[in-house]
């Protein structure tokens, strides 16, 4: 899908600059306000700038996902979820595996980052690990592999960095106007150009006020056009639309929000960690198209192909989400079939399993016991025996 | 006289530019064709190796089911014999045998409670139930990537450039027999 990725970058390219320039404005504004030295202003923001991005790039990812509380996992701590990782490494092409993260919190999301492609991440919750099957687990995963085949990811570091600068870069103006910025500035100023100056100080504090929303617009405006870039990509991969639309609806119908999101990392979950139950949100402000919409088309689509999502998307929203140019040899792919959930058809089975995937991530050690009892035993437990509750058996550990 | 020489040069210029840009297109389409391909062969080869702990593991428990036991590790042998064959549809033929020999012995598990019960059992159900499932995807892949070279090889112009630079079509990976067609159903 080169052409696709292609014709979507010339479009972020210009969102990037668009926010590119409210920097530069606010930081040459903030400069003219306080020093009557635009270009010192810039300076500072584009040094701040510099030291944003050199952190985010050399560990960005690791700070997300410490900000979210997510921890990594073995092959072996959570089978279903690794292979399943696995298996949408494989559908989308990508070279490197992702490395696999829990986030041990009810609420149900995930998401995708990564520096560049050597160094991936996908992050699941595990409140959503219990509620999915397989088929819409592979549906979501797939959306996240999506986001890091078509360069999301590295696109939407690129503009939270932007992002986070400009509203660092507020934050201390405003700061500056309330104490202080002002007293110096008239005892140096007196007399000339205060007119002028007025008006400049009145500019300053508009853009402070107004960049950050501008931006996060921008911001915002990128990431949801994306989506259902992703939710097409992982119906081609699974070739199972059905996965995702149901996964989607599950998603939608909880209530439960995120502990650890933030605006800044909002637009990287597959769905809106702050929005409202039952609101659609379909505005300026939101990350995220409306889920009922996205199930929507997804569960009209007649095929599984790129070509098929367009279709379906023109009969539901009317117009076309995918270039024309991307699709023009694309035929219909055919739906598979569901596949068999075995003993995690349930949501008990998917439930216990992820305990012990949370057990084994916290370092517990389990003991089977021969009367059925399941003993966890600390990691830090002095002494080598352990005692069965149930029936007083005495296990090594 | 040299304006018409300056035209010449910029039209050779911007005819070996296309050129060396279709090249190194068609190029990169055959490396995706190959990479693909060795990641079915990854999994395949998982596949060889896992299937003879099932066998051990099934084998106390299926104690009426030696038919279909062997004619699983049969498949298994002649399939891994013909991997290192070059021939893409005897490869093909070879593994779809194999899958199909795979779903049936998934399928008399269900007469065997116990098994169906044993830890070792259900983790290696899962192994093998996402190797299928990545066999599936890798050949997808693969397929998808092969109809995008083939495509670029044939369609005009790039197809002057296929032709000079001898850039052939490749082979699709395609389960030939109907029963064959869908990876086992494992059944509980």
């Amino acid at each position: 899908m080169w052409e696709q990725i292609q014709s979507n970058r010339t479009r972020s390219i210009m969102l990037v600059i668009g926010m590119g320039l409210i920097l530069v404005a606010l930081g040459y504004a903030l400069g003219m306000a306080f020093t009557d030295n635009g270009l010192a202003g810039l300076v500072i923001a584009l040094v701040l700038w510099g030291i944003m991005n050199l952190i985010a790039l050399t560990q960005g990812d690791s700070i997300l996902l410490g900000m979210a509380n997510a921890k990594e996992i073995k092959p072996s701590d959570h089978p279903r979820l690794y292979n399943v990782v696995e298996e949408m490494k494989i559908a989308s092409g990508i070279d490197t595996m992702p490395k696999v993260y829990i986030i041990d919190d009810p609420a149900l999301n995930a998401f995708a980052t990564g520096r560049d492609k050597n160094h991936i991440s996908v992050a699941i919750t595990s409140g959503l690990l219990q509620k999915l099957n397989r088929d819409e687990l592979q549906g979501v995963i797939g959306h996240e592999m999506a986001h890091i085949k078509n360069r999301d990811v590295s696109l939407m570091v690129w503009c939270s960095i932007l992002l986070g600068t400009i509203v660092i870069l507020a934050q201390y103006g405003s700061r500056m106007f309330i104490f202080g910025g002002g007293s110096r500035r008239s005892s140096s100023n007196e007399g000339s150009g205060g007119g002028a100056q007025a008006i400049l100080m009145v500019a300053a504090l508009l853009l402070i006020v107004l960049a950050p929303l501008f931006a996060q617009l921008i911001y915002f405006a990128i990431s949801r056009k994306r989506e259902y870039l992703a939710d097409a990509s992982s119906a081609q991969y699974t070739r199972y639309p059905e996965g995702l639309a149901s996964a989607l609806e599950k998603l939608g119908a909880s209530t439960e929000q995120l502990r650890s999101a933030n605006q800044a990392t909002a637009p990287m979950y597959i769905i809106n960690p702050f929005r409202a139950k039952g609101k659609a949100a379909a505005n300026l402000t939101s990350t995220h198209p409306p889920i009922s919409e996205r199930v929507r088309i997804l569960r009209s689509m007649n095929g599984a192909s790129y070509h098929n999502y367009d279709e379906a998307f023109k009969q539901v929203k009317g117009g076309h989400v995918i270039p024309p140019t991307a699709i023009k040899l694309d035929h219909d792919e055919t739906i598979r079939e569901a596949s068999d959930e075995g003993p995690l058809a349930t949501e008990i089975g998917r439930a216990r399993e992820t305990s012990n995937a949370l057990w084994n991530m916290n370092k517990y050690q389990t003991v089977d016991c021969d009367c059925g009892v399941k003993l966890r035993v600390p990691p830090g437990l002095k002494g080598q025996e352990i005692q069965c509750p149930h029936c007083g058996e005495i296990h090594q550990t | 006289m040299w304006i018409a020489l300056i035209v010449i040069l910029a039209l050779v210029l911007v005819l070996g530019l296309w050129f060396a840009g279709a090249y190194n297109g068609l190029v990169g389409l055959r490396n995706q064709v190959k990479n693909a391909w060795a990641q079915i062969d990854v999994q395949l080869k998982r596949r060889y190796d896992l299937i003879p702990n099932l066998i051990e593991t099934v084998k106390g428990y299926m104690t009426h089911e030696r038919q279909t036991l062997e004619s699983v590790t049969n498949a298994r042998n002649l399939a891994q014999q013909l991997s290192t064959s070059t021939s893409v549809e005897a490869r093909a033929k070879a593994e779809g045998e194999l899958s199909s020999a795979l779903s049936r012995l998934l399928a008399v598990v269900e007469n065997y409670p116990n098994l169906k019960a044993n830890q070792n059992f259900l983790a290696l159900q899962e192994e093998l139930t996402s190797t299928e499932n990545k066999i599936s995807f890798a050949r997808q892949f693969y397929n998808d990537s092969v109809m995008k070279y083939n495509n670029q090889t044939q369609m005009f112009p790039s197809n002057i450039v296929a032709g000079m630079a001898n850039f052939k079509a490749s082979e699709f990976f395609e389960v030939k027999v109907e029963e064959e067609r869908q990876a086992p159903k494992v059944k509980f």
